[in-house]
């Protein structure tokens, strides 16, 4: 591996002056993502810096809107939060089913966020959820966060701190995993805060997590699994590989909607 | 960097390179080769250490990024010459072939029953298994192997379920 110089600064400060001052420094969070990269050599940052050490950047809070999630709050942590079960208990499971037990103890919110990973569980939420991203320098919503896979609107030196998911009325996420690697080849997150539904697909997009206008305007139209029946997946949107074709992830969006819807349907909604 | 860990009991102190993993610093220099690397892509679970009472891959964190930390491998779960009861009951139950994934599969066996209890249901038990893989037995008597660990680091004793039933009779 490359060497690089190592630093664990103690405050949000410091860790931006780093940043600023070391032009291709990188963050490292859980490192499950950068680390194997670094690895590959695909990867040569001649600084890392740790974010592991500032306090500020854990724990989980209720707000009026939701639920607050630190940025370096680690997967299980989330996973085991009554807070985040009793608010939003989608985004719990979904915690809960990210990677594997020893990923879910290292892998971080903000994390994930940042890498914008093309096939991430939670960039699915937060879009779905119209998360709000606290960082260093200002408050980004979700819909103007993700610019394409593993490209965000963070400028090079700021830093997510925090994000805030509303809590919404009902909420599911539903994926089809790759079998090997475990991650989505296809998540799906379907959101409904009063009369507004949002879709969220991650795994599937060519460019990333994206919203899907045809399935919310069905589901708006009637909250129930048979409403999507007529809607058109585009499969020229759809990513390709190995793994599985256009026309098998297009597929895949309905089946993982409708499971959502259902399963939505099953349960109460809040109050 | 200099740092300092507890090992298994023991403060090593050390001067690590920024680029030093976990698992090269266990094996390498705390000679304690127990803790394998076998896919070193984060996937195969070979490397599973505890660290602070959660288990990691050892293959995917820095040394360094466990600075103070008190780490427990394979090395460190038996009581002397008395086997920790999930390194037992993987013998009884036969659960290894070639033995090369095998401290890994302990050591999250272990992390499992700290974090949920008495594990029984193989449902459970295989998905809390997700990160490790084994290429030899099947998973079939790994499953039924931290059936029985589990029970006896519970203080019951059960006799391997023949077909993964989840309802060992007790002895």
């Amino acid at each position: 591996m490359t060497p690089f110089v190592a630093h664990r600064p103690g405050t949000l400060e410091q860790a931006v002056s780093l940043l600023s001052e070391n032009e291709d420094a990188k963050l490292l969070a859980g490192g499950h993502s950068l680390i194997p990269v670094m690895k590959q050599g695909l990867a040569t940052p001649s600084a890392l810096v740790d974010l592991d050490l500032i306090a500020e950047l854990k724990g989980i809070s209720l707000t009026p809107k939701g639920v607050r999630i630190a940025a370096m709050t680690r997967h299980a942590q989330v996973a085991a939060s009554d807070m985040v079960s009793g608010a939003i208990p989608a985004l719990a499971a979904l915690a809960g089913r990210i990677g594997d037990p020893h990923v879910r103890h290292r892998g971080t919110l903000g994390g994930s966020v940042a890498t914008n990973d093309p096939n991430a569980d939670y960039p699915a939420a937060v879009l779905a959820l119209d998360a709000i991203v606290e960082t260093t320098a200002r408050t980004i919503a979700a819909q103007d966060y993700f610019c394409g896979m593993y490209t965000t609107a963070l400028e090079p030196d700021e830093i997510i701190v925090g994000i805030e998911f509303p809590r919404p009325d009902w909420a599911c996420y539903e994926k089809a995993c790759h079998p090997a690697s475990g991650f989505a080849m296809v998540g799906v997150f379907v959101a409904r805060f009063g009369g507004e539904v949002r879709v969220s697909i991650t795994g599937a997009g060519v460019d990333g997590v994206f919203r899907h206008a045809g399935l919310e305007t069905a589901l708006v139209a009637e909250f129930s699994p048979e409403s999507i029946d007529d809607v058109e997946i585009d499969a020229d949107d759809m990513a390709s590989d190995f793994h599985a074709s256009q026309a098998y992830r297009a597929n895949l969006v309905k089946v993982l909607t409708r499971r959502c819807v259902a399963r939505c349907l099953s349960e109460t909604p809040r109050d | 960097m200099n740092c300092e860990f507890t090992v298994n009991g023991k403060i090593i102190a050390a001067e690590v390179s920024s680029t030093l993993l976990l698992a090269d610093f266990l094996r390498d220099s705390a000679k304690l080769t127990g803790t394998h690397i076998g896919c070193d892509t984060s996937q195969c679970g070979c490397c599973v250490v505890h660290v602070d009472g959660r288990s990691m891959k050892s293959c995917a964190t820095f040394a360094w990024q466990v600075n103070g930390a008190n780490i427990v491998t394979i090395e460190g779960l038996a009581d002397g010459e008395e086997l920790h009861p999930m390194q037992a009951a993987f013998r009884k139950c036969h659960a290894l072939q070639c033995g090369y994934c095998t401290p890994g599969m302990i050591m999250t066996a272990v992390d499992m029953v700290n974090r949920l209890g008495q594990v029984s249901e193989p449902e459970v038990i295989r998905e809390q298994l997700e990160g490790n893989i084994c290429r030899c037995t099947g998973y079939h008597n790994i499953v039924r192997a931290i059936q029985v660990g589990a029970a006896a680091m519970h203080g019951v004793e059960i006799t391997a379920p023949e077909h993964e039933t989840g309802k060992g009779q007790p002895a």
